[in-house]
């Protein structure tokens, strides 16, 4: 065996290895380090002001507002344009956010903690469906929306996952592979589990039994008439919440493979790939033994299903950084797990098993953690190798989300994009130096 | 020759699928081989790939 086929070999070993669990909740700008008052964490490679795309510049826009930096749009967008703020990318952070994944020091995260690799990893709490931060959306609503999740949501997270002494997520995507989820844009089975896991402890928390709070309430009245005029308990309306966003469970499973990501990474002469991340205008990677350095390409545009009343011309380009899924096995490399997900993204059952047999030509091992039942519990596709990527002309197959191009509409539709192929070719001729 | 298309085929085709799919619509059962050249065909690509076996 080649010295890169054993650092191939070592890299997915450390990938798999990892185990991360669910073990606090705390405030980006207190936990992070490095995280401070005038940083804005955002999704994807580096990038200026300028370039970003508008949902990500919808997004920042955003959390401007949120932060009380700016009172309107035209203030945001000055400020944003001053350099007064640093944009940074949240992998920089070993943080990760879907879509534009902007996190700003005052927002919530969850805190990973890697029990076997050691280390931790950082997500946001997941805002929901349609108009929301991370597709670019800022009005009223939103914002409301993000003071709830971080005061009153967070608030009772964080003493519940106290109670229970952490939560294994790895655990947590392994069973969802057997009941249906891919773990990246089909989570009803994550979030199921998610929440049958930490439910008891947040009934017991003193948080969760509060009616009458001086916190901002979230009109949960779409779950249920009984959440009208305020009545529930606090822990009734984070459950009640949790239960009406299949994506509960996505931000805190993107930091748990994040974790199994950054145990393969810094390996000496190793090619798998431990980053992949969009911005909403690049594409960009990054290598087990090419350290910080990323290659980059312009992000394509996702095809798939679209919402009524939506286009694909509406469509921005691939954003996000929730393809830390795919980098690490599951998501699209388990769509022969999911292949209900064909209703979201289009396709055919018979194209979820495509995907998945396909990966296995790219990727170094078969996972040892995550299997496919319908494939005789064969282990998921694992570690992106470079050069089998550049020599079978074969890119990573991604599920994803669709933002719309304009900042301040949200979430189009979803479906599938080809990451380019240029980014793998440059990380090649790096390789080779 | 005649032998072979008086009998009934059976084909494996290789490489571009358009070809199949002719066939596919002619009522013709035949079996896809998804195949391309090694790096599009690009020697400097190869050469770098030699490089990092």
């Amino acid at each position: 065996m080649s010295k890169i086929d054993q650092a191939n070999q070592e890299a997915v070993k450390k990938m798999m290895m990892s185990r991360p669990v669910w073990v606090d909740i705390g405030k980006a700008s207190e936990v992070i380090p490095g995280m401070k008052d005038n940083l804005f964490l955002h999704a994807g490679p580096p990038i200026t002001w300028d370039r970003m795309s508008g949902p990500l510049k919808g997004a920042i826009i955003g959390g401007l507002i949120y932060e009380g930096k700016a009172k309107d749009t035209a203030g945001a967008n000055k400020i944003a344009e001053s350099g007064e703020i640093e944009f940074s990318p949240c992998h920089h952070y070993n943080a990760v956010g879907p879509m534009a994944g902007v996190i700003t020091p005052s927002q919530q995260v969850f805190i990973i903690e890697d029990m076997e690799m050691g280390g931790y990893t950082y997500s946001n709490m997941n805002e929901g469906y349609g108009k929301v931060l991370r597709y670019g959306a800022y009005d009223d609503e939103v914002i409301n929306r993000l003071k709830w999740l971080d005061e009153v949501y967070a608030a009772v997270l964080k003493e519940a996952v106290h109670l229970a002494g952490g939560i294994d997520m790895k655990s947590i995507i392994a069973q969802a592979l057997h009941m249906g989820d891919d773990a990246h844009n089909r989570n009803r089975a994550t979030t199921s589990l998610f929440i049958r896991t930490i439910a008891p402890f947040i009934v017991e928390t003193e948080w969760g039994k509060k009616t009458d709070y001086n916190a901002p309430r979230l009109d949960l009245s779409n779950v249920s008439e009984y959440f009208k005029n305020n009545k529930a308990s606090a822990a009734a309306e984070v459950l009640a919440f949790m239960h009406s966003n299949d994506l509960t469970s996505l931000n805190a499973i993107m930091a748990a493979c994040k974790s199994m990501a950054l145990a393969a990474h810094g390996v000496e002469h190793s090619t798998v790939v431990t980053t992949m991340a969009r911005n909403g205008t690049d594409f960009g990677i990054r290598v087990s033994s090419t350290g910080d350095k990323w290659f980059t390409a312009p992000a394509n545009v996702p095809d798939g299903l679209f919402f009524s009343g939506f286009k694909s011309s509406d469509a921005n380009r691939d954003i996000g950084d929730s393809v830390i899924t795919e980098t690490v096995g599951v998501g699209g490399f388990a769509m022969a797990a999911a292949p209900a997900i064909v209703n979201f993204i289009g396709g055919s059952p018979a194209d979820a098993f495509d995907a998945t047999n396909e990966m296995y030509e790219i990727t170094v091992t078969e996972n040892n953690n995550f299997n496919i039942p319908a494939m005789d519990f064969k282990g998921t596709p694992t570690g992106i190798d470079v050069r089998k990527v550049v020599e079978k002309n074969i890119v990573p197959r991604i599920n994803t989300g669709i933002a719309h191009k304009e900042p301040g509409i949200g979430q189009v539709g979803a479906g599938i994009v080809k990451p380019p192929m240029e980014m793998f070719i440059d990380a090649l001729k790096e390789l080779a130096k | 020759m005649d032998t072979l298309f008086n009998s009934e085929l059976k084909i494996i085709n290789i490489g571009l699928e358009g070809f199949a799919e002719t066939l596919k619509e002619r009522g013709t059962e035949v079996m896809h081989v998804r195949w391309q050249p090694p790096a599009m065909g690009n020697d400097d690509l190869l050469s770098l790939l030699d490089k990092l076996k």
